[in-house]
């Protein structure tokens, strides 16, 4: 799976989970640039990524994300 | 196969692909949004981000929603660990069980403290319910004790005890959570035999909260036995206690949500009391008035067999604690008693069926009417079925009778009966055994007042009176309100507002009507509105609506008759009517042509066109009672 199927998939799930409307996600996308991406919202976000590809991110990995392309690239490791 | 499961709530359909988009529909729209719209969504599995997006759209939608259905109910939630997921999916969750959840959770750490305080933020609150529930890592029972310790239970058991005590001095009733037991060993196998090992701590912890729940009166929600049912190894997951504080795997929220909330609902007389059965590939295999009694399949012998007697089982476990059992099958009435009178292997008989409708009559109407015979509201029955098309009739027609979601294996009925929470009860007394009963003669004698074989004599025996009447002044906010809430029995769903209803009163190119029904069992109040335009030659309508509740009354004939009358006496010579098509109204895709319209090609929106000739149609003979301003001069009326 490339990395823009992977950011189409994951910009619904985001939608789904913080309830948003036409989103649009870059690599660079960070929880400063979307107000419901919270501490709350972003267990809710991992858990639905990890249903999705069949996943599990230990808490040190979900502590490393930083950004959006930072999730993409541990999607595509783990979902190759 | 059997693909029943518990922590998927396998007992609720699955949410539409368009669920999301019409949740978005019901917070955007104008107008009032009605109840079963709602329930229809929040009805269905949902997963834990459609619970809070449900939520977040019940607080858009507000005073919109027609919540006369839905008991408010304040809880508090006394929770160790974080309440941030637990509580908008409780209250999401409270919407399928009839109640309208407002939560309040202390602080982290703060419970006790809070119980404690007579004038603090819980206090204000006025809770009428406070939920406890603990983990075994913040009550400390996470640490082995060698033999005679037991401080740490003792301590657990102080707190959950004082928490209880406080709330109950705050008003509340106390609902208490039983502790589950962790996934993982400490000794092993040993583990439940010694009672300093994490699990018998728990166990010990967990009687002990048995007894404080009895001082109080107070409801247990075995969320331990709720994790032995789903594996404790799929409730636990570390990670996210770790993470979040979040005591079990965050999977689990909908299903803990939906205990919770049916225990709530048991707490306010929400429960069913009455299971509505249906009779071919429900409770025996095959189709009796085809296979007839040595063709359907049950008993003892083969597999299918032995399921559905399990199912009659299962019923009959439900009738033995006060639940009442009916029944309403498509059938012959003769073909439909015979296997309850002379097959040897049924274990229901006649006796345990309170009501028992066997005929061709639409089901969503016979459950209406077992609901009036056991003088019930609708909202306490639930409808077993084997077959999707009536399941989704009837959660359309009746969307508070409880339609358990079952699939093509009957070996797995009475799991989906038995984990559905519909029966869910606080309390077991005496008087529930003999319930089941009391209805039973109650019912009989209403039946035999009302023998329900032909269908028309049992409408003329409902002594049905049909009031028709020009809207005024009096009936104006009612039809708005039917104007704007009618989807299904609509044949335009033009909508429009109490300001336009009055200037149709005044219109006199208007020919308009208020229909109100009331019969033996009661007043339905204004259950039609209907408005033409009148031109000289030809009567168009503009709008023809009707409660579903009033369903195979013939009120659509009472209301054809009275239109024709008018429009007679005006001098026109036509009435046509168009059926515009619109997502819910499909039920009246037939309904000029049952009236005895023809054809007239198709309307521009997609629909289609229909005309009477006035010169070609007879008044029929209606089983009822017609009276007011707009009543038609029908033959009986005539003869009188």
């Amino acid at each position: 799976m490339s990395q823009e199927q992977i950011t189409e998939t994951l910009t619904k799930i985001f939608e789904d989970v913080m309830d948003l409307d036409d989103l649009t996600l870059t690599s660079a996308t960070t929880a400063d640039d979307i107000e419901e991406w919270d501490s709350l919202s972003h267990v809710r976000l991992i858990v639905a990524v990890e249903r999705e590809w069949g996943i599990s991110f230990t808490n040190a990995e979900i502590e490393g994300f930083k950004c959006v392309g930072d999730l993409v690239s541990a999607i595509e490791a783990k979902a190759a | 196969m059997s693909s029943f499961s518990v922590r998927d709530l396998g007992w609720l359909e699955r949410p539409a692909d368009d669920w999301r988009a019409t949740l978005k529909a019901l917070c955007t729209a104008d107008g009032p949004v009605a109840g079963g719209d709602l329930l229809a969504l929040a009805r269905v599995a949902l997963n834990i981000d459609q619970l809070i997006q449900l939520d977040r759209a019940v607080g858009k939608i507000g005073e919109r929603l027609d919540a006369k259905r839905l008991t408010p109910l304040r809880v508090a939630l006394m929770v160790d660990g974080t309440t941030d997921y637990l509580a908008p999916a409780l209250r999401a969750s409270g919407l399928r069980h009839g109640l309208s959840i407002e939560t309040y959770a202390p602080d982290f750490g703060q419970a006790l403290a809070e119980a404690m305080h007579p004038d603090g933020p819980l206090a204000a609150f006025k809770p009428e319910v406070a939920l406890v529930a603990s983990d075994y890592r913040s009550l400390g029972l996470a640490m082995p004790q060698m033999e005679g310790d037991a401080s740490a239970i003792s301590a657990a058991v102080q707190k959950l005890g004082q928490i209880a005590a406080g709330v109950a001095r705050l008003g509340a009733t106390p609902m208490l959570q039983t502790v589950p037991a962790p996934a993982d060993p400490w000794l092993g196998h040993l583990d439940a035999g010694r009672a300093g090992s994490p699990t018998g701590q728990v166990a010990a912890v967990n009687a002990r909260l048995r007894e404080i729940a009895a001082k109080h009166g107070a409801p247990i929600f075995d969320a331990d036995a709720l994790a032995a049912s789903v594996g404790r190894d799929a409730w636990q997951d570390d990670a996210y206690w770790h993470r979040a504080k979040l005591a079990f795997s965050p999977d689990l929220v909908p299903l803990w949500a939906d205990h919770a909330a049916r225990i709530l609902g048991a707490l306010r007389g929400k429960s069913r009391k009455c299971l509505v059965l249906d009779l071919d590939n429900t409770l025996w295999g095959g189709v009796i008035g085809d296979d007839g009694l040595d063709g359907i399949r049950l008993g003892q012998g083969s597999a299918d067999g032995e399921a559905y007697l399990a199912i009659q089982r299962y019923a009959l476990d439900l009738k033995k604690r006060g639940v009442v059992l009916a029944v309403v099958s498509k059938n012959e009435d003769d073909a439909a008693r015979k296997p309850f009178r002379e097959h040897p292997e049924m274990l229901l008989k006649e006796d345990d069926i309170a009501v028992f409708i066997a005929n061709w009559t639409d089901k969503a109407s016979n459950i209406a009417h077992v609901a009036k015979v056991l003088n019930i509201g609708t909202d306490a029955l639930a409808f077993l079925d084997d077959n999707p098309a009536e399941r989704a009739r009837v959660r359309q027609m009746l969307p508070e009778v409880a339609v358990p979601e079952v699939g093509d294996d009957p070996s797995t009925y009475p799991r989906v009966l038995a984990q559905s929470g519909l029966f869910e009860t606080v309390a077991l007394s005496a008087d529930d055994a003999k319930r089941a009963a009391q209805y039973a003669e109650n019912a009989k004698r209403a039946a035999a007042m009302e023998e329900i074989g032909d269908y028309d004599d049992y409408l003329a025996s409902l002594d049905m009176r049909c009031d028709l009447a020009p809207f005024d002044a009096v009936g104006r906010a009612r039809i708005a309100q039917l104007v704007n809430k009618s989807n299904q029995f609509n044949l335009t769903t033009r909508r429009y507002t109490e300001a336009d209803i009055a200037g149709f009163e005044t219109n006199p190119g208007v020919f308009d009507l208020q229909v109100r029904l009331t019969d033996r069992f009661g007043d339905n109040g204004m259950i039609s509105v209907v408005m033409f335009h009148k031109g000289r030659e030809e009567w168009v309508c503009d709008t023809w609506l009707m409660s579903c509740r009033v369903l195979k009354r013939r009120v659509e004939e009472a209301v054809l008759a009275s239109v024709v009358t008018a429009a007679r006496e005006a001098g026109a010579k036509r009435l046509v009517g168009d059926y515009q098509p619109s997502e819910k109204n499909r039920m009246v895709a037939g309904h000029f042509e049952s009236l005895g319209f023809v054809p007239a090609g198709e309307t521009e929106g997609g629909g289609t066109r229909w005309v009477l000739d006035l010169d070609t149609y007879t008044l029929p003979d209606l089983p009822m009672h017609m009276t007011g301003p707009r009543a038609p001069n029908t033959p009986r009326e005539a003869a009188e």
